[in-house]
């Protein structure tokens, strides 16, 4: 065995069906290395600190640089991209976990389709009138932009829903990122034709009222997007739509 | 007669844009996707997409956006597409203005543009450093607005496996892998429109994410579509080298003022700030004058190699060299560069505002592809090809934030064409072909589950890319091209012993790379004996030993047609009609 090695304890689970258990990694250390190469060395040489021969990790992956939004996963207890989680900076072993928050597919393998479901319930788009040539946007001054534009980096990886706790089957709330994105949208000179069916959406069981204000979401939010004062204002929003609602009967 | 089906596979910039257009022409699309669309590969483009709008008084035209991107591509790409491209870009950045990007702006709130390679204007539109994210996610809106209304069925999780085609050799339909329960099905459509990216991963490490394998490509190459200009691979200059990939530094960061320089000393001990101007080597200042910092990627990227490998001044005798920012206030790159920066802050540990960052060249594009006329179509008749993974607009090498452009405007063309194309296809005769089809995608299932060899897919997987990075990249010698070429073969050979450590039929990924690693060793075989024959340097395709462009042999597009003995290479004739081809030269105005 080379001279500095990395070890990993990975929990795997063959199908949602199957039992969880955990198995341990012992890998040659490497200048750089991060969760995802560290599973790659794995796929290539599939086999257990005790050297029996196991599989290659089903784990989500695409961009490697934290934009994509794919590879979220517990690591040491905490919800990030593994992508960005260097070996160097964790305590070992490094212990790797699926998301819980989301059904299991395969070992580290979730299905986060719910999110993009939720995108769809708040009309998270700008309705155009068609792709032909209709001349240029509206104006947005910089300083607007530079609102929007952070709200609309979120990647989708789910992390912020993952440690809400109120993020469950018995609220059905529908988690910090979509919130943004109703922000995000609410705030488009255009894309706000849509802002009280926004903010009715969020007005139910399972909307906005849902958030406890733990203020999770914010800490473990890769991409730094501002979404405690994000919901505050959103929340402030719903609550106006909710009384106008009321008085217009 | 039904409305017509039309299948998308790929839902980067290039197939959500086909998608788009064929859902608001009132068709209905299948979308087909390895992962959630909104997680593709586009989302890695980082600069900006070109568009001669000439909102800053320089006296931008398209007709020169049109001279940059042919003299860029060293005359290779055919004319006629390429200027319909420049035409319509302007009103594709408004489009995109319209459905709510998050560009940056000037005070005035207009668009604001900046610099990029290959180019003295400020014809960039760019939010912040992500700018493919923020374009892929205003695509996606449009079409979950169209899924919403039942116009687009996506098929995320789902990998494209071959073309059906009937018994007259037109497409019929796709076979597809479904990842998570492992079913092969088939899937019936007047139309398919392939828009499945590059082919980074043949290279081992590269910038392109872990889908960019080419399978899709190569898998229709292998069914008789040609492939064009494989040879011509795009290294990027600036890359941050890494144990998983290769992450790419954007061309931005030269455009925003970024220099790339090398201490004059061997060795030079001193850290980087108590270094005088004096004793740094702006190489790209002193050697092109005119463009600096930012010529065209192949030349920049030769000019790094050269200083490296000839000088020998790699940073601490590491193949690295600086690309520095530090002279440029914080608050100015965080407004315009934060994006990457981050991304350099938390893959390296140093942060780029205060240190240099050091960078080297690395696998980045894929200008060849697969072969399509002026309206996308392949020579498959009912098979088009949109995006990176097709070869038509970027000639011998691409222009940064031309690629965006490339994929919005592809896209859009093919969507409209592939709509009436099915419209006016007859029926077709029996089954049309699907039930041999899936047949034959079994017989190649079973076979690689039930092999009891000893090769891991994934260690023949790391030498394909060693050859390929070490043979088929910055510098090309037919020498090494043919030790590729055996290479490849002999790996060819070794794929028949993979023995898959997991042989489950549950979100079995080992199962799904060895079928893409089959499909890249054909693709790579096209890449490789294109470069050995084209003698002559064009563009990225780089020959010490045949230094010269040669238009009368080579001013030709390469198209390669697969063989069971390997690739057989024709060439056809380069569309010129519209600018004359002359000399590129970037050390003086054109």
């Amino acid at each position: 065995m080379a001279e500095r090695t990395v070890s990993l304890e990975i929990k795997r689970q063959a199908s949602p069906d199957d039992p969880a258990i955990w198995e341990t990694f012992e890998l040659e250390w490497r200048p750089g290395m991060n969760v995802i190469s560290a599973m790659m060395e794995i796929a290539a040489n599939p086999k257990t600190a005790d050297g029996r021969d196991t599989t290659p990790i089903t784990y989500d992956s695409n961009c490697l640089e934290e934009i994509c939004g794919s590879c979220a996963m517990r690591i040491n207890g905490k919800a990030r991209m593994a992508c960005s989680s260097l070996v160097d900076n964790l305590e070992q072993p490094i212990k790797i976990e699926p998301l819980s928050k989301f059904q299991l597919v395969r070992d580290l393998q979730v299905d986060r389709s719910v999110l993009f479901e939720n995108l769809k319930k708040v009309k998270a788009w700008v309705p155009i009138d068609g792709t032909y040539d209709l001349g240029s946007g509206p104006r947005i001054l910089p300083q607007q932009q530079e609102v929007s534009y952070p709200l609309s980096n979120c990647i989708s990886c789910t992390c912020c829903m993952e440690v809400c706790p109120q993020f469950n089957e018995d609220t059905g709330f529908v988690g910090a990122a979509t919130i943004a994105q109703v922000k995000l949208f609410n705030d488009n000179p255009i894309g706000k034709v849509f802002k009280e069916e926004r903010l009715r959406a969020l007005a139910g069981d399972g909307g906005i009222q849902e958030c406890g204000f733990a203020q999770n979401c914010v800490e473990v939010c890769p991409k730094g997007i501002p979404l405690t004062s994000t919901i505050s204002d959103v929340s402030r929003d719903v609550l106006i739509q909710k009384a106008k609602d009321f008085f217009r009967g | 007669m039904a409305a017509p089906r039309i299948i998308v596979v790929g839902g980067g910039l290039a197939g959500l844009a086909a998608v788009i257009k064929i859902a608001e022409a009132g068709g209905t699309v299948d979308l087909f996707s390895i992962v959630p669309v909104k997680r593709s590969h586009s989302v890695c483009a980082q600069g900006g997409i070109n568009a001669a709008k000439n909102l800053k008084g320089e006296g931008d035209t398209t007709d020169k956006h049109f001279d940059d991107t042919i003299y860029g591509g060293d005359f290779l790409a055919n004319q006629t597409p390429v200027k319909a491209m420049c035409e319509a870009a302007p009103g594709i950045i408004d489009l995109l203005d319209r459905m709510g990007v998050t560009f940056n702006r000037t005070p005035e709130g207009l668009l604001d543009f900046r610099r990029f390679g290959g180019t003295l204007y400020n014809r960039t539109a760019f939010a912040g450093a992500t700018t493919g994210q923020q374009l892929l996610y205003a695509l996606d809106e449009q079409v979950r607005r169209f899924e919403s209304e039942g116009k687009v069925k996506k098929y995320e999780g789902w990998e494209f496996l071959s073309a059906v085609v009937d018994s007259k050799g037109v497409a019929r339909g796709i076979t597809a892998l479904d990842l998570r329960t492992m079913e092969l099905k088939s899937f019936k459509a007047e139309a398919i429109i392939i828009a499945t990216g590059g082919n980074g991963a043949i290279f081992g490490k590269s910038t392109n994410s872990v889908v960019c394998t080419g399978s899709a490509q190569s898998a229709l190459y292998q069914q008789g579509a040609y492939y064009a200009n494989g040879e011509f691979i795009q290294v990027h200059p600036t890359c941050i080298p890494g144990e998983d990939k290769l992450r790419l530094m954007s061309e931005s960061a030269r455009g925003e003022g970024g220099r790339v320089w090398v201490p004059r000393k061997v060795g030079d001990p001193r850290p980087f700030k108590q270094i005088p101007d004096a004793d740094r080597w702006y190489f790209l200042e002193e050697w092109y004058p005119k463009y600096g910092n930012l010529v065209p990627r192949d030349v920049a990227t030769r000019a790094i190699h050269k200083v490296v490998y000839e000088h020998g001044l790699g940073i601490d005798g590491q193949p690295m060299v600086y690309l520095d920012l530090t002279h440029i206030d914080r608050a100015t790159l965080n407004r315009k560069l934060e994006g990457i920066l981050e991304i350099y802050q938390k893959f390296v540990g140093d942060d780029p505002r205060d240190v240099p960052m050091k960078i080297f060249p690395g696998m980045h594009y894929t200008m060849g592809g697969l072969w399509v006329d002026f309206n996308q179509m392949t020579n498959i008749p009912g098979v088009f090809a949109v995006g990176e993974c097709e070869y038509q607009y970027h000639g011998a090498n691409r222009l940064g934030a031309n690629s965006l452009l490339s994929c919005i405007f592809g896209g859009f063309r093919a969507g409209p064409i592939a709509l009436e194309y099915a419209k006016s296809l007859s029926g077709e005769e029996g089954d049309g072909g699907h039930a041999a089809e899936i047949a034959r995608q079994a017989t190649i299932n079973n076979a690689l589950l039930q092999n009891k060899g000893t090769e891991n897919p994934f260690k023949l997987w790391r030498e394909l890319g060693q050859t390929m990075t070490e043979h088929a990249t910055v510098i090309r010698y037919n020498k090494g091209l043919k030790l590729a070429d055996e290479k490849i073969v002999e790996l060819v050979d070794r794929y028949k012993k993979v023995n898959l450590s997991d042989r489950s039929q549950w979100a079995n990924t080992s199962f799904a790379f060895a079928r893409q690693l089959q499909n890249m060793l054909h693709l790579s075989r096209a890449i490789v004996v294109g470069a050995l024959q084209r003698d002559e340097s064009r563009g990225a395709h780089y020959k010490p030993d045949f230094p010269e462009r040669n238009d009368e042999r080579f001013l030709k597009t390469t198209k390669a047609r697969y063989t069971v003995s390997g690739p057989a290479l024709e060439y056809e004739e380069v569309d010129t009609t519209l600018i004359k081809p002359r000399p590129r030269k970037y050390d003086a105005a054109k």
